[in-house]
């Protein structure tokens, strides 16, 4: 499986990476990709701007072991996981999860896996900046836990 | 010696980033109750048990986890990433 991980604050070319997932791999019957992006709302209130903190080396680990597991779990071709990290604005991709495998079926199913457990599982924290130059750390949802849960039922 | 990692709103509420101990406690729990122990900020942010993740040597990890010289500890609150 040929893999890509990478965590960057420079902008993410979503058109290109989903390119690169298959290019020059004639095995590729199929990609699916899925584009995280920053929207200008978040719980009834305007957000200008964002700012998203990691944990340098933990990031790197616990997404290698996400894309560990969906291999294990699907035959796929490649898959290319990129995340942002540092100031991001409305309409920036955040995140990129893109798989080629064989057959669709494969493919679409370990996308979805991949970004539920990225959603849980890898120490991201994104701070939000609202009006009047306030801040707040945005909280975390219990319904990506319930995303994760269901994948565990299915295992 | 054990080094400590606050992250995001832990790190805030704390007023600290990274801290080195010398007295390593036996496990993760030890080293909870010991910073809950310092009052004040430490204990309110410690005593949620729900709302404080940890990592060993950047794996996540639970109470139980025991913990040796040299080890990395990171706190942070449930992660926002994607």
């Amino acid at each position: 499986m040929d893999v890509e991980i990478r965590v960057q604050e420079t902008a993410l070319d979503a058109v290109a990476e989903v390119a690169s997932v298959y290019a020059g791999n004639s095995s590729v019957g199929g990609v699916v990709s899925f584009i995280g992006l920053m929207r200008d709302m978040n719980q009834g209130d305007e957000v200008a701007s964002m700012t998203l903190e990691h944990y340098p080396g933990m990031t790197e680990k616990a997404l290698a072991a996400i894309v560990q597991e969906a291999g294990q779990r699907w035959e796929l071709e490649s898959v290319r996981l990129i995340h942002r990290v540092g100031e991001i604005l409305p309409q920036d991709p955040i995140v990129l999860v893109a798989v080629a495998s064989a057959h669709r079926g494969e493919a679409f199913r370990a996308c979805e896996f991949m970004i539920d457990y990225l959603k849980t599982r890898a120490p991201f924290w994104k701070r939000e900046q609202i009006a009047d130059g306030q801040t707040r750390w945005v909280e975390a949802r219990g319904s990506d836990d319930e995303a994760v849960s269901a994948w565990e039922k299915k295992s | 010696m054990i080094r400590i990692l606050y992250f995001a709103s832990l790190r805030e509420r704390l007023g600290c980033a990274e801290e080195a101990l010398q007295d390593v406690p036996s496990t993760l729990a030890g080293l909870r109750a010991q910073l809950a122990a310092r009052g004040g900020a430490w204990v309110e942010v410690f005593a949620d048990e729900q709302r404080v993740l940890a990592a060993v040597n950047q794996e996540m990890a639970v109470a139980g986890q025991t913990l040796q010289a040299g080890d990395e500890v990171g706190f942070f609150p449930p992660v926002t990433g994607g």
